[in-house]
C-alpha cells in the first residue's frame, strides 16, 4: 500500500452521491412503504407510534385522575377503571417506554457508530410492524370492552381462568409475546451493529457513552425478555388449554407468577432507564461544550446497573412471606444499585460544575432529570428497606416512586433528545422558548401530579382502587393531583404544537447546530438515504471534537449494490465487507401473519398448526436465497482510508 | 386529505360503540322473577300450528362473566353436591347430551326454578332470576352448548384435601 | 380524622417501629437531596455560557488539574453513598429482625381468610366450643399480642392496618403469619392493599382494640348463637331470611341458615359497619344495602333482593336485633 494517501476530489465526491443515493433510495408508494427497510425510516416510525401510544396513555390517565379527583366518584365504574389502568400501565411500560428508546437507537446508533444500517435491516422492520400489530390489537380489543383489567403486572390467580372470565387477559398476554418479539429483535440487530459495524479506529475505549448505554440494555433485554414471554406463555396455556402452573390446587403456585414476571419486570425498568442516561451523558457533554467527565466510570456504572438490575426483583415481592434472611439479601441489593447511579449523577455534575453551560432546552431537560431522578432514587432506597415497604408498598407511594424514577428518570432525558436530535432527523430546529415553556409546566405540572402522592401512601391510600370514602381526607390532595395531571396534558400538547410547527416552519438548522460530539452531526441534516456518503474514521472518544483536519474517511466500498464496512469487536479495524439487503415487503408479510397466528390462537389452539403455514411461505419469501453476488475487480473497489475533499462543507 | 381523516374518525366511533357481547359485565340484572306469562315447552311436539315462543331467550348466552358467575354460584350453592363437576352421582349427569327435561336455556331455568321429581329442589324465590340465568348458562356450557371461547377450561377450584405450602 | 389509617399514627410497637425507620430514613434522603441540589444549583451558578456562542466554537475545555480534583470529589461521594446506604441497610434489618420477635407466649390466634371482597376472621381457642367466627370487623385486647394466620379462598388480598403494623399477602394455599399488638385503645381502619377484582376499592376492615375486660364480654357474646327473635315482627323477619336467598349464603347460628359463602351475620348488630368497612352498620344503610348491593359495590358477590317493604322492615328488625 502506499504511503500517500490522495484526496477525493468534487467529481469523485458527486458521483458517489449520485450512485448512493439511487442504490440506498427506498421504494414509495403503498407497497413501497411497507418494504421500507432504512434505519431512518424504522427508528422515526417507531418513535412516532411509541408517542401517539404515550398520548393515549395519557388519556387514560387523566381519566383516571378525573375518577380520582373526588372521593365516592362516579364518573367511571370499577369495571371500566381497572381496564383502563391496566391498559395505562401496559402501554406506557410496553407501548411507549421501552419502543421509544429502541426507536431512539435504531436511528441514531447507525449514525454515531459511523455506518450506514442496522445490521439486520429486514430484522429490524419485522420488529417494528410486530411492535404496530401488537398495539393495535390490544387497543382494538379495548375499544371494544374486551381490554385488559387484571394490572399490568397481572397476577394469579386473578388473571387465572376462574377470576378472570373471557379472553380480555389472554389479550393482554400475548401483547406481550408482539412487543417482546419487537424488543428481541431490536436488541439484536443494535448489539451485531455496534459491535461488528463501527467506524475504523472506533474501539471500544472511544464508543460514545450513547452507545454503550444501548449495548448494556440490548444485552439486558435478551437475558430479561424471556422470563416474561415464559410466563405469559404459562398463562395462556392455564387459560386456553387448561394446565396448571398457577393453579394451587391442583400442584401449581401463584407465586411463581410473581418470581417469573419481576425476573423480567425490574430489569424491565432498567432497560427503560439506561438509554435515558445515554441521552443525558451526550447532552450534558454538548451543553457544558466539555468531554463529560469520568468515562470509565460511567461505562463502568452502566455495566454494574445492568448486572445489580437481575438481582432485585424479590423486593416486589415482600409482602408475600417470604423468608426474611432472603428479604435481607434484597434489600442489600436494591440499595447498592444506587451507588452506580449516584456515580453517574457524581460524574454529570463535575462535568456541568467545570463546563462552559449553554442553558437550551435539551440541558433544561437534563436538569429536570436530575432533580426528579433524585428524589424517585431515593424514595427508591426507602422502598428497599423490608419494614418500610410493608407500610407504603402497594400504595400510592409506590406510584409516587415509579412516576419520579420513570418520568423523571427516562421522560425528561427523552424530550431533551427530543429536542436536541429534532434538527437532525428533520432540518430544522425546534422553538427554543416554547421548548422552556413546555419544560416549566411539566417540571411543575408533574411535581404537583406525583409528589402529593408520597403523602397520600403514607396516609394509607393503596393502588389501583376506582374510588375512595370521603371520610378518610384523601379528597384535597388528590385533586391538586388532578390539577397537575392536567398541567401536565398541557405541556404535551405544547411539545408537539413545536414540533408540528418547527417542521413546516422551524429555523433551517444545518449540519451541526450544536457543535455536537458523535458522528451523526457530520452528515447533512435531515440525513440523506445513505448515510454518510464516505464511512468515517474515528480518532478519538469524541469523533467530531478530535477529528484532525485531514481526517481519513473510507473509500473503495462498492455503488451499486448497498454495502458497509464490518470491523473488529474491540479495535473497530476493517475486517471485511457486507452487503445489506434492499426494500423488501416479506418482514411486513411475516409480521403480519404471525400477527394473525397469534390473535387467533387467543380463541383456539387450533389456529397455531393452520396459520403457521402463511407465516412458513411469508419467511420463506424473506429467505429465499439471492444468489452470490460477482467478485469486485480486485484494484478498482480496495477499500481504503483517505482524506476527505478540500472544499468545507459536504453536500 | 380530510375527508379521509373525517372517514376514519366515524369508523373510529362506530367501533366504539360496539361492543363485545362476550366482554359485557351486567352486575344489576333484570329485575327479579317475574312471573311467566306463557308455558316453557318442554316436547317439541304441538297440536296444530305451532304457537311462537315468547319465553325470551337465556339473556347470557355466550357471556364470558355470566358463565364464570354461574360457575361460582353452582359450587356456593352446592350443584355440585349431587350433580358434582358435571359428570352427575345423586343427580344425573350435566356434562352428557342427555337431557330429561329439554336443554334450551328456558327450559333449564324451569328445571331449577320449579324443581323435578326424584330430589331436584325447586329454587324459585330462593336464588335470585338473574343468577338462576347465570346458572343456566354455565350448565349449558357443561354440555358444550355454550361458544368456547366464552367458557374457562378448568377453574382454580380448591380441592377439600389441598395441603398447605410448607414454609422453608 | 387526619391519622385515619396513617403508618404514620402508630397505635402500636410494630407501626411505632417503622414509622421511627422512616423518620430515620426521611432525615438522611432529605440532607442527600439538599445536598445534591446544592451541588447543582453551584454549578449553574458557576460560569454561564457566553451570550451568542458560534457553533464552532467545541473546545474541549477540561483540564488536567481540574479533572484531578474531580476525580477526588466523585470518589469520595461515592464512598459517602455507599456508607450511608449501608447504615441505613444495617437500620432496616434492625428493624426488620425486632418486628419478628414479640416473645410472648400468651398471644391470641385469629385465622383470618381473605375473599373477594370481605374478610372471615376464625378466632381460635384450644377449646373447640370457645372457636367462633365473624367478618369484616376484629376486636383485639390491647396490651396482648396477636397473631393472624392469613389464607385466601380465591384470589391474593394483603391484609392491612396501618395504624398497627405492615403489611402482609394472603395467598390461596399459603398460611402467611403476622404479629401485631394494640397498645392503646381505639378503632383502626384497614383495607385490602393487593388488587384483587372488581371491589379491591372497598374491602376494608375494622379493628377495634379494647381493655382485656371488655374483649372478654365480647367474646363470650359472640360465642353464643344468635338471640331467639322475641317479638312476632322479628320472628317474621327471621322467617323472610331463611326462606329468601339471604340463607342460601349467609350464616346465622342457632337459625338454619348456614351458608358459608357470605359473612357470618350471627352478631351483625354489634358491628360499626356493613359492606366490609364500607357502609355505616344503619338501618338505611342496611335496607339500601340488602335492596340494591351492586348500586354501592357493583360486582360485588350479594345480589339485589326484591321484597315487599313490609317484608322488609320486618328483616330489618330482625336484623337489628342480632346483638
Amino acid at each position: 500500500m502506499s504511503a500517500e494517501r490522495p484526496h477525493i476530489t468534487d467529481e469523485d465526491a458527486l458521483r458517489e452521491t449520485a450512485a448512493l443515493r439511487e442504490v440506498w433510495a427506498e421504494p414509495t408508494g403503498i407497497v413501497g412503504f411497507f418494504s421500507n427497510v432504512s434505519h431512518t425510516a424504522i427508528g422515526l416510525r417507531y418513535v412516532v407510534t411509541a408517542l401517539v401510544f404515550f398520548l393515549l396513555g395519557g388519556i387514560e390517565a387523566l381519566l383516571m385522575r378525573i375518577q380520582l379527583a373526588r372521593p365516592e366518584n362516579r364518573f367511571l365504574g370499577p369495571d371500566q377503571y381497572n381496564q383502563i389502568f391496566t391498559v395505562h400501565g401496559s402501554t406506557m411500560m410496553f407501548l411507549f417506554a421501552v419502543p421509544v428508546m429502541e426507536g431512539m437507537a435504531v436511528y441514531l446508533i447507525p449514525l454515531m457508530v459511523g455506518t450506514r444500517n442496522v445490521a439486520f435491516p429486514r430484522l429490524n422492520a419485522f420488529g417494528y410492524y410486530m411492535f404496530l400489530c401488537g398495539g393495535l390489537m390490544v387497543y382494538a380489543f379495548f375499544f371494544i370492552n374486551a381490554g385488559p383489567d387484571a394490572g399490568w403486572f397481572a397476577y394469579t390467580p386473578l388473571s387465572g381462568p376462574q377470576y378472570s372470565p373471557g379472553k380480555r387477559v389472554d389479550v393482554w398476554a400475548q401483547m406481550i409475546t408482539f412487543t417482546e418479539v419487537s424488543a428481541l429483535a431490536v436488541a439484536t440487530e443494535l448489539i451485531v451493529t455496534i459491535l461488528k459495524m463501527r467506524a475504523p479506529g472506533m474501539s471500544l475505549n472511544r464508543m460514545p457513552l450513547y452507545v454503550w448505554s444501548m449495548l448494556v440494555q440490548s444485552f439486558m433485554v435478551i437475558f430479561a425478555m424471556p422470563a416474561v414471554i415464559v410466563c405469559t406463555t404459562l398463562l395462556i396455556l392455564d387459560r386456553l388449554v387448561g394446565t396448571h402452573f398457577f393453579n394451587p390446587a391442583e400442584g401449581g403456585d401463584p407465586l411463581l407468577w410473581q418470581h417469573l414476571f419481576w425476573f423480567f419486570g425490574h430489569p424491565e425498568v432498567y432497560l427503560i432507564f439506561i438509554p435515558a442516561l445515554g441521552f443525558v451523558s451526550t447532552i450534558v457533554g454538548t451543553f457544558s461544550r466539555r468531554r463529560v467527565f469520568g468515562y470509565m466510570p460511567l461505562v463502568l456504572s452502566l455495566v454494574a446497573t445492568a448486572f445489580l438490575g437481575f438481582g432485585l426483583w424479590v423486593h416486589h415481592m415482600f409482602a408475600t412471606g417470604i423468608p426474611q434472611l432472603g428479604e435481607s439479601y434484597f434489600t442489600a441489593a436494591s440499595m447498592m444499585i444506587a451507588i452506580p447511579s449516584g456515580v453517574q449523577i457524581f460524574c454529570w455534575l463535575g462535568t456541568l460544575w467545570t463546563g462552559r453551560l449553554r442553558f437550551k432546552t435539551p440541558l433544561l431537560f437534563v436538569l429536570g432529570f436530575v432533580a426528579i431522578f433524585v428524589i424517585g432514587g431515593l424514595s427508591g432506597v426507602m422502598l428497599a428497606s423490608v419494614p418500610i415497604d410493608l407500610q407504603v408498598h402497594d400504595t400510592f407511594f409506590v406510584v409516587a416512586h415509579f412516576h419520579y424514577v420513570l418520568i423523571g428518570g427516562a421522560v425528561f432525558p427523552l424530550f431533551g433528545a427530543f429536542f436536541f436530535w429534532f434538527p437532525k432527523a428533520t432540518g430544522r430546529m425546534m422553538d427554543d422558548r416554547l421548548g422552556r415553556v413546555t419544560f416549566w409546566l411539566l417540571f411543575v405540572g408533574f411535581n404537583l401530579t406525583f409528589f402529593p402522592m408520597h403523602q397520600l401512601g403514607l396516609r394509607g391510600m393503596p393502588r389501583r382502587v376506582y374510588t375512595y370514602p370521603a371520610e378518610m381526607g384523601w379528597g384535597p390532595l388528590n385533586l391538586l393531583a388532578t390539577v397537575g395531571a392536567f398541567v401536565m396534558a398541557v405541556a404535551v400538547v405544547l411539545f408537539l404544537v413545536n414540533a408540528a410547527m418547527s417542521l413546516r416552519a422551524g429555523v433551517v438548522a444545518g449540519r451541526d447546530p450544536w457543535a455536537g460530539e458523535t458522528l451523526e452531526w457530520s452528515i447533512p441534516s435531515p440525513t440523506p438515504e445513505y448515510g454518510f456518503l464516505f464511512l468515517p474514521t474515528v480518532s478519538g472518544r469524541s469523533a467530531m471534537w478530535d477529528a484532525r483536519p485531514d481526517q481519513p474517511v473510507v473509500t473503495g466500498l462498492r455503488n451499486d449494490r448497498r454495502e458497509i464496512l464490518v470491523t473488529n469487536t474491540v479495535e473497530a479495524t476493517p475486517h471485511h465487507r457486507e452487503v445489506l439487503p434492499g426494500p423488501t415487503i416479506w418482514p411486513f408479510a411475516s409480521a403480519v401473519t404471525l400477527c394473525a397466528l397469534l390473535v387467533a390462537s387467543i380463541f383456539s389452539p387450533r389456529a397455531v398448526p393452520w396459520l403457521v403455514l402463511p407465516v412458513g411461505i411469508s419467511l420463506l419469501g424473506w429467505f429465499w436465497p439471492r444468489g452470490k453476488p460477482p467478485v469486485p475487480a480486485p484494484e478498482e473497489h480496495r477499500v481504503r482510508a483517505r482524506p476527505p475533499r478540500l472544499s468545507a462543507d459536504t453536500p | 386529505m380530510r375527508t379521509r381523516g373525517a372517514v376514519v374518525l366515524v369508523l373510529a366511533c362506530a367501533v366504539a360503540t360496539l361492543s363485545c357481547w362476550r366482554e359485557k359485565r351486567q352486575f344489576r340484572g333484570a329485575p327479579a322473577a317475574d312471573a311467566r306469562w306463557a308455558p316453557v315447552r318442554i316436547p317439541p311436539l304441538q297440536p296444530g300450528q305451532p304457537l311462537p315462543d315468547n319465553i325470551k331467550v337465556g339473556p347470557y348466552e355466550g357471556n364470558a362473566w355470566a358463565i364464570s358467575e354461574g360457575q361460582r354460584l353452582y359450587n356456593w350453592y352446592n350443584c355440585s353436591g349431587c350433580h358434582f363437576n358435571g359428570g352427575g352421582g345423586i343427580g344425573p349427569p350435566l356434562m352428557d347430551d342427555v337431557w330429561i327435561y329439554g336443554s334450551e336455556p328456558e327450559n333449564i331455568h324451569a328445571t331449577i326454578v320449579e324443581g323435578r321429581p326424584n330430589g331436584m329442589p325447586s329454587f324459585g324465590g330462593h336464588i335470585p332470576d338473574e343468577q338462576i340465568w347465570q346458572i343456566v348458562a354455565y350448565v349449558r356450557s357443561l354440555s358444550a352448548l355454550e361458544s368456547p371461547d366464552a367458557v374457562p377450561p378448568r377453574n382454580d377450584h380448591l380441592e377439600r384435601n389441598a395441603q398447605p405450602q410448607p414454609k422453608p | 380524622m387526619s391519622a385515619w389509617q396513617s403508618a404514620l399514627d402508630a397505635a402500636g410497637p410494630q407501626a411505632e417501629r417503622i414509622a421511627r425507620l422512616w423518620w430515620v430514613f426521611l432525615a438522611v434522603c432529605a440532607a442527600v437531596y439538599a445536598l445534591v441540589i446544592g451541588f447543582l444549583f453551584a454549578a449553574l451558578a458557576r460560569r454561564r455560557g457566553d451570550p451568542a456562542p458560534r457553533p464552532a466554537d467545541a473546545e474541549a475545555t477540561a483540564s488536567p488539574t481540574s479533572d484531578r480534583g474531580l476525580t477526588r470529589a466523585v470518589a469520595t461521594a461515592t464512598a459517602a453513598t455507599a456508607l450511608i446506604l449501608f447504615i441505613l441497610l444495617v437500620a432496616s434489618v434492625g428493624t426488620g429482625k425486632a418486628l419478628s420477635e414479640h416473645g410472648d407466649p400468651n398471644a391470641l390466634y385469629i385465622e383470618l381468610t381473605g375473599h373477594q371482597w370481605w374478610w372471615q376472621a376464625t378466632y381460635q381457642d384450644p377449646s373447640p366450643s370457645q372457636q367462633f367466627e365473624t367478618a369484616n370487623e376484629i376486636h383485639i385486647p390491647v396490651g396482648r399480642p396477636v397473631i393472624f394466620i392469613l389464607t385466601s379462598s380465591d384470589v391474593i388480598h394483603s391484609f392491612w392496618v396501618p395504624n398497627l403494623s405492615g403489611k402482609i399477602d394472603l395467598i390461596p394455599t399459603h398460611r402467611n403469619t403476622i404479629w401485631i399488638r394494640a397498645d392503646k385503645p381505639g378503632v383502626y381502619r384497614g383495607q385490602c392493599a393487593e388488587f384483587c377484582g372488581l371491589q379491591h376499592a372497598n374491602m376494608a376492615l375494622r379493628v377495634v382494640a379494647e381493655s382485656p375486660t371488655q374483649f372478654e364480654a365480647w367474646r363470650r357474646a359472640q360465642v353464643e348463637p344468635a338471640p331467639a327473635p322475641d317479638t312476632p315482627d322479628k320472628q317474621h323477619g327471621q322467617q323472610v331470611f331463611t326462606s329468601l336467598p339471604c340463607a342460601m349464603c349467609h350464616t346465622i347460628r342457632g337459625t338454619g341458615a348456614g351458608g358459608r359463602t357470605a359473612p357470618d351475620l350471627t352478631h351483625l348488630a354489634t358491628r360499626s359497619t356493613i359492606a366490609a368497612g364500607i357502609l355505616p352498620n344503619t338501618r338505611g344503610h342496611l335496607a339500601g344495602w340488602i335492596l340494591d348491593a351492586q348500586g354501592v359495590k357493583p360486582g360485588a358477590a350479594m345480589p339485589p333482593n326484591v321484597l315487599p317493604p313490609d317484608d322488609l322492615q320486618s328483616l330489618l328488625d330482625y336484623l337489628g336485633s342480632l346483638q
